[in-house]
């Protein structure tokens, strides 16, 4: 039999008020897998999020965790999850060690082992001598360590992290990886949503890239950079009044759009076959464009999303032109 | 792998999974960490609770009371039973303060993934405000005892009449604590304290007796939840207290708090946001 997933969703609806922000999305992570949600802002992330861990009402559709309904089963889908919000959820007026101390008693410990717990998280966590301050004088990174920490007094089988590192510094953020794959190794499954394409790629093992309200690519980091072609040539150009032409060249022999830089002499295009790219090398030379330098490499997921949010913000706009 | 990381799963080994809080026991723990954030701002809580309630008492008393009651002595007799209510009144809008913060904070969403009875983060915060009700009181009536108020009921209308200023305290709370969770700044609370609380205050018994207003302002004095309480406290300290006008308040109150408090909890339900 196949395993219940941990998160599935279909035909997922909400608005405020006449804006949709989620219209009907889809969406399955299986248990044990870190799932990333990618998306610019705005795109319904944390929308999405909320609806999963209970926090808002879907307006239609299915929303099952490990089998439970989100809103018939609120109480014990909360039994299995946790939620660090993109601001870090811990009480300002209270002290760190005051924080962990709480949840764990609203999470069913007894005081004393709640103050148990406590300690070793604090320890854990590297929060033990800032245990006694007020949370709110806390850095952002100790903020979101003490945020993390009291999501995981009770170890949940699916955390939520919604933009668990924006505004963290390198280091804090490396740390805050750290934390999330030492979780996913003890057999928590993760759901994460970034608007940093490297943390996907460090973290994720599926990625789903939402736009416009619903899930517009899905699969591996690695199928999403494969399904745009297997890499990208830069082009740097010796004149750059002959990027014009060199677009037109680009766009006939490798068939697809060339996009311009900021540089003036820079443009770049997608090339499923490194053949083509070569090909387009030679085209260029006997249009007598020259270049002053080109590279092949690799999309970055970047590209990946820079490319889907933006043919899908296109077609958005001609299904409105045909209207 | 490096020694946080081990340390981190040491502490995540405990797969134990603790059953969900009793409804008591979520109540306990929101009343604890109320106290130790009140606690935490002791400074607050003595000035709200001992030293406005004694600055005020003695303005009115020593101001008012010769050009009101002809002299101070008697002017107390009247007011203090007034000043203790007008205490706790300025202090019911505490708690939609209270709640709004944690709202804005980041901390709501905590709570509300947690799988305890939600209505009881708003009781942990109304038994904290209880207490600070309490406090004052105890500081007004204190205080006036001092000055030479003799509660002519003894110490069993002092008691009934605390009792009965609290009841309305708490029935007011929940007024509040709605509005805490509809207002969309903190700020409008304060704004609709003094729009609200104010003026009802002040036209009511609390000060002046109401045979010495004019008739059109009859009344608004008489249906003003501040003088129901502020009469029923008068009467019940001075042993006066009628059953018929005893009931007209208790069911008053009654009222208050059978539509407001279920309404907070069902506000904090679908609270989202």
């Amino acid at each position: 039999m196949k395993q219940e997933a941990a998160v599935d969703v279909r035909g997922l609806r909400k608005a405020y008020g006449k804006e949709d922000v989620l219209k009907g999305l889809d969406l399955r992570v299986e248990q044990g897998t870190v799932y990333g949600v990618l998306g610019p802002n705005g795109a319904g992330k944390t929308t999405l999020i909320g609806i999963l861990s209970t926090l808002l009402a879907p307006d239609s559709g299915s929303v099952r965790i490990f089998g439970l309904d989100v809103v018939r089963d609120a109480d014990a889908v909360r039994r299995r999850i946790g939620l660090t919000g993109q601001f870090a959820a811990v009480d300002e007026g209270m002290s760190g060690r005051d924080n962990l101390v709480l949840f764990g008693r609203l999470a069913g410990y007894s005081a004393k082992t709640a103050k148990v717990r406590a300690e070793q998280l604090l320890d854990a966590f590297g929060l033990t001598d800032a245990a006694g301050r007020s949370a709110g004088k806390y850095s952002g990174g100790m903020r979101r360590r003490l945020d993390i920490a009291a999501a995981m007094l009770v170890a949940p089988d699916l955390l939520f992290l919604d933009e668990p590192t924006t505004g963290l510094d390198p280091r804090s953020r490396s740390e805050v990886w750290d934390i999330v794959r030492a979780l996913v190794d003890h057999g928590t499954t993760v759901v994460l949503t970034t608007q940093y394409l490297e943390e996907a790629d460090q973290l994720a093992d599926r990625v789903a890239v939402i736009g416009g309200g619903s899930v517009i690519a899905e699969g591996t980091p690695a199928e999403l950079k494969a399904s745009i072609g297997s890499g990208s040539i830069q082009i740097r150009l010796a004149d750059p009044k002959q990027r014009g032409e060199a677009e037109q060249v680009l766009r006939r022999v490798l068939r697809t759009e060339a996009r311009l830089h900021a540089n003036p002499a820079e443009l770049s295009a997608q090339v499923s076959d490194p053949r083509q790219a070569a090909l387009a090398l030679t085209e260029l030379s006997e249009a007598g464009i020259y270049t002053h330098q080109y590279s092949l490499g690799e999309p970055s997921l970047d590209e990946v999303f820079l490319t889907l949010t933006g043919r899908s913000a296109r077609a958005e706009t001609l299904k409105e032109e045909n209207q | 792998m490096s020694e946080p990381q081990s340390k981190m799963l040491a502490a995540l080994n405990l797969r134990e999974r603790p059953p969900r809080p009793s409804a008591p026991q979520a109540v306990l723990t929101f009343i604890w960490r109320s106290w130790r954030k009140t606690s935490g701002n002791a400074a607050y809580l003595a000035i709200d609770s001992i030293i406005f309630p004694a600055v005020f008492l003695l303005i009115f008393t020593y101001l008012f009371g010769g050009a009101i009651s002809g002299s101070t002595g008697n002017y107390l007799q009247y007011l203090l039973p007034g000043m203790m209510v007008y205490t706790v009144t300025t202090m019911t809008v505490y708690i939609g303060i209270n709640l709004k913060t944690d709202i804005e904070r980041g901390v709501f969403n905590r709570f509300r993934t947690l799988p305890l009875w939600q209505p009881a983060a708003i009781i942990g915060t109304m038994a904290i405000n209880l207490v600070s009700f309490a406090v004052g009181l105890i500081t007004t009536l204190g205080l006036g005892m001092l000055l030479g108020f003799r509660p002519e009921a003894g110490w069993s209308g002092v008691l009934l009449s605390m009792l009965l200023v609290m009841l309305y305290a708490f029935s007011f709370s929940w007024i509040f604590a709605c509005l805490g969770l509809t207002v969309r700044k903190t700020e409008s609370l304060t704004t609709m304290s003094y729009l609200v609380l104010y003026p009802l205050m002040f036209t009511s018994n609390v000060f002046a007796d109401t045979s010495t207003m004019p008739d059109w302002l009859g009344p608004v004095v008489a249906y003003n939840p501040v003088s129901l309480a502020s009469a029923s406290a008068r009467a019940l300290i001075h042993g006066t207290a009628g059953t018929a006008a005893m009931t007209t308040t208790l069911i008053s109150l009654g009222c208050i708090i059978a539509v407001f408090m279920p309404l907070a909890f069902q506000l904090y339900r679908k609270k989202s946001k």
